[in-house]
């Protein structure tokens, strides 16, 4: 029996000691805002925050968390960066499928509480582990460069 | 006629104690109520397949179109909203059931795909709004006994000019419902009075995909729902011989392990469990015919029927004659590869099969064929057989296929409870079902002035069409997916010749990807126009702008885009600028794309300038949107991405192996829109489409080298 920090909260899961974040967090716990794309930690879609740091949580065995906090995508009503990073999404239409950008926002979000004003070098290298189809690359750096100038 | 058999009771239910302001959106699992029962006596005002007003305010458009991120659900929401006369701020949209009103002419069947949508609903959804406001008009006027010329609408209210009375659709929909719908058409809004169609409007999507809470297919859950995983025989047409399951149903948390006749699929309590009861199966395939292809294979078949038979496709004038007697003869072949669709969300399909009845949850282009392949499954009832389609975390042509619904309901029928299967990333790549490998064959005559006076081209590749709509074959056996961005060119050329050489890609299924036709010619036409250019000594713009005749709307987005790019200005040893212009899907596209090629080779898109002329617009920053994720689509493609086959089995096994574009490797975008009158135009592929001919271009300028085969970076190339 594992217990996790997940959004606040505690949560005892009982799981495989091999079985990915990932997993427990759609399939256990029933939040599936973070989302499968490749199960190797290639594309990003599964990013969420362990101890404020973006991971991949298709990659990282649940029982290697510990105790450190766990943020998924719904768990960041009352949080003053994320809240600015969605605004800044929703005001230039960022999205398109949608499907990446909860991984997308996790990992801007996590660059962001680091470093609130990025280089476009920084946004590179902290945002190139997140692929998007759809193509949005654009739009996604528009709108942490406009989430630099807000705060 | 099934709209309007929601029950009503259970939206208010949903939705609180009703009013006339809602939520934009609703989540999709919930809009579409999983039973069909017959509305109360209180039903709403349902006049066409596309609007409903209910008693208690809520007015619901019902979108015929599928949203996979190309924005569909906002455009054909404003075309409903701006006749009916309703903020898009008043109401929810669903996506609509499988049913014939919904069906596009163009592609036969319930389906969204060919850059069709805007294209197909520019009239009639305004239609559908029009006719549910003058209804609601004449309701209104007869409560009232006053003339209906005399009212007038707004935000989802009818008013009486000469008594400033007031009413609300919602209040209104029970006397509207009981009138006549209008037999001939009615009046459309002037476009100089739009307040929603050609203004920006912010996506309807968007809040719930920036939250984390919009549901797409891989994200539903059914009480004792389990969660399979699929391994089909790797090899297409092999079929399952033995499977040794003993050591698999020892894993915690499996449950199942289910056969079909080329698959297995087990099933556990979660994805994880599944995975790995795959993986501690033995399986034994026959492999059957196909276990010797390989890529080697697909291109030998496709170059050899570049001599031999083929249909003639298309012809204008002595195009072989002009050729003849040119003063310089220019040819070249071009290849194009097998590609995969990759799109984000892995395939993925939740089925409940009863005795009763058969619900399926899925993101498809394709509801209708879906719900049909599940009745017959099933021996079920099609009007027993519930398709609840989701948001589609990437389509790219993918989800036109509906092979993998089929699958599961071949799976779930099998078991008694909800069945969600998910493919891995790898079984994602291993069982696409690919866009064609292609090898064109032109030839081209110039004039001692440099001019292009005929032109020949031989097209070799498989016909998806035969396939897919084989009654759109058309009758000299030509796929006139080919004839896309060929035979109609933004160019006035004097003589044509075009035959086709249908091959059939051994051991692979071919099928639609992103720009279809439009990829394939685009950059064969355009990359073979810069070569003419190049033999002719003239700049590629200039070229292109001599060849444009007629065509003022291609060349008004060729002068743009050669401006914005300041095209001639000076560049970097090493960087190339290159052009592409297209009449493809109904759109006009100019594309100058700079590229950077390094001693080493390494292939750099620095930026891209598209001018679009793709006739009124319905809402602006989305089609600029679509251009610049439709370029990185297309890129990604162009620069890397080929899909080999060895002893019958595809390669590229993850995004590790099938590399796509990513942020630090994308190029700074801009979109310049013409502002036009005329009918839209499509526009969601036409970006994919100019990619590969523009950076082509962009390369040879940099290099001095042409580029003839795809991927740009590839060994071939």
């Amino acid at each position: 029996m594992l217990t996790l920090q997940v959004n606040g909260a505690a949560h005892q899961v009982d799981v495989p000691d091999d079985m990915p974040l990932l997993w427990v967090l759609r399939d256990v716990l029933g939040l599936p805002g973070t989302k499968f794309g490749c199960g190797i930690g290639e594309c990003g879609a599964c990013t969420v925050h362990v101890d404020g740091k973006a991971v991949r949580a298709c990659s990282l065995p649940a029982s290697l968390v510990g105790d450190r906090p766990v943020t998924t995508i719904e768990g960041l009503a009352e949080d003053e960066v994320a809240t600015e990073v969605t605004k800044a999404w929703l005001d230039i239409d960022v999205v398109q499928c949608g499907y990446c950008q909860p991984g997308q926002i996790m990992a801007a979000i996590a660059l962001l509480k680091g470093n609130l004003h990025p280089s476009d070098d920084e946004i590179d290298q902290a945002m190139s582990g997140n692929i998007c189809r759809c193509g949005t690359y654009r739009r996604i750096r528009a709108a942490i460069r406009n989430v630099a100038g807000a705060v | 006629m099934p709209v309007g058999t929601i029950a009503i009771s259970r939206r208010r239910a949903l939705l609180g104690a009703g009013g006339l302001l809602m939520a934009a959106m609703v989540p999709l699992e919930r809009s579409r109520a999983a039973t069909r029962i017959v509305e109360d006596q209180t039903g709403p005002f349902a006049p066409n397949a596309f609007v409903r007003v209910a008693p208690d305010g809520s007015i619901t458009l019902i979108l015929p179109n599928v949203e996979m991120g190309q924005g569909i659900y906002t455009g054909e929401a404003m075309l409903i909203a701006e006749e009916l006369d309703v903020g898009l701020d008043q109401i929810q949209i669903e996506a609509a059931p499988p049913d014939d009103a919904y069906i596009t002419k163009a592609l036969g069947t319930e389906a969204t795909g060919g850059s069709t949508s805007t294209i197909a609903t520019w009239t009639s959804l305004r239609e559908a709004g029009a006719v549910a406001r003058t209804l609601l008009v004449r309701a209104a006027a007869n409560r009232w006994m006053v003339d209906a010329a005399s009212c007038q609408t707004e935000a989802g209210m009818v008013r009486h000019g000469p008594s400033g009375r007031t009413l609300s659709y919602g209040e209104l929909a029970i006397e509207a419902a009981a009138l006549p719908v209008p037999a001939g058409p009615v009046a459309l809004r002037d476009p100089s009075t739009f307040r929603l169609i050609g203004h920006a409007q912010h996506r309807l999507d968007g809040p719930a995909k920036v939250a984390g809470t919009a549901t797409f297919g891989i994200d539903i859950r059914q009480p004792d729902m389990k969660v399979g995983t699929v391994a089909a025989c790797p090899v297409m047409g092999g079929v399952l011989l033995h499977v040794d399951d003993s050591a698999a149903r020892k894993i915690p948390g499996v449950r199942d392990v289910l056969t079909i006749g080329n698959a297995v699929c087990v099933v556990g309590d979660h994805f994880w469990a599944a995975r790995k009861g795959l993986e501690a199966l033995a399986i034994t395939w026959d492999e059957g015919v196909n276990s010797t292809v390989s890529t080697e294979t697909v291109y030998r078949g496709l170059h050899e029927a570049l001599q031999g038979p083929a249909i003639v496709a298309h012809t204008k004038g002595d195009a072989k004659g002009a050729i003849a007697g040119a003063a310089t003869r220019v040819e070249a072949v071009y290849q194009q590869p097998l590609l995969a669709h990759a799109p984000m969300e892995p395939i993925n399909c939740t089925v409940h099969v009863t005795p009763e009845r058969c619900d399926i949850w899925v993101g498809t282009q394709v509801p209708m064929r879906a719900r049909d392949a599940a009745a017959e499954i099933t021996g079920l009832p099609k009007d027993k057989v519930f398709l609840h389609n989701q948001y589609i975390g990437g389509g790219f042509g993918r989800r036109l296929e509906h092979e993998y619904v089929t699958q599961a309901v071949q799976f779930a029928r099998q078991v008694a409870y909800p069945l969600k299967i998910v493919w891995s990333r790898e079984e994602d790549l291993a069982l696409d079902r690919y866009r064609p490998a292609y090898v064109d064959h032109l030839v081209g005559g110039l004039d001692a002035h440099g001019k292009l006076v005929g032109l020949s081209h031989r097209i070799v590749g498989p016909a998806v069409v035969a396939r897919w709509a084989p009654e759109a074959l058309l009758p000299n056996g030509v796929d006139d997916d080919l004839l896309a961005a060929t035979v109609e060119t933004p160019y006035a050329i004097p003589a044509r010749f075009l035959d086709y050489a249908r091959r059939e890609a051994p051991g692979v299924v071919t099928a639609w990807w992103r720009g279809v036709g439009g990829t394939r010619g685009v950059f064969v036409i355009e990359s073979f126009i810069d070569e003419l250019a190049a033999s002719a000594k003239v700049d590629p713009v200039e070229f292109r702008r001599r060849m444009t005749g007629d065509h003022s709307r291609a060349r008004a987005v060729l002068d743009l885009a050669a401006e914005k790019a300041e095209w001639g200005s000076k560049l970097p040893e090493g960087v190339g600028r290159g052009v592409a212009l297209q009449y493809v899907f109904g759109s006009y596209l100019a594309t100058v794309m700079e590229v950077e090629v390094s001693q080493m080779g390494t292939v750099r898109v620095r930026r891209a300038v598209v001018a679009v002329d793709c006739g009124r617009v319905v809402n602006p920053d989305q089609v600029v949107s679509q251009i610049e994720g439709g370029l990185i689509f297309g890129l990604s493609a162009a620069l890397f991405n080929e899909v080999t086959l060895e002893k019958g089995r595809v390669q590229e096994k993850n995004f590790n192996t099938y590399r796509v574009l990513r942020m630090n490797e994308s190029p700074a975008i801009e979109v310049h829109l013409i502002d036009s009158t005329e009918d839209p135009g499509g526009i969601g592929e036409t970006g994919t489409a100019a990619a590969a001919a523009a950076a082509a271009n962009a390369m040879a300028a940099a290099t001095g080298r042409r580029y003839r085969r795809l991927p740009l970076t590839g060994a071939q190339a």
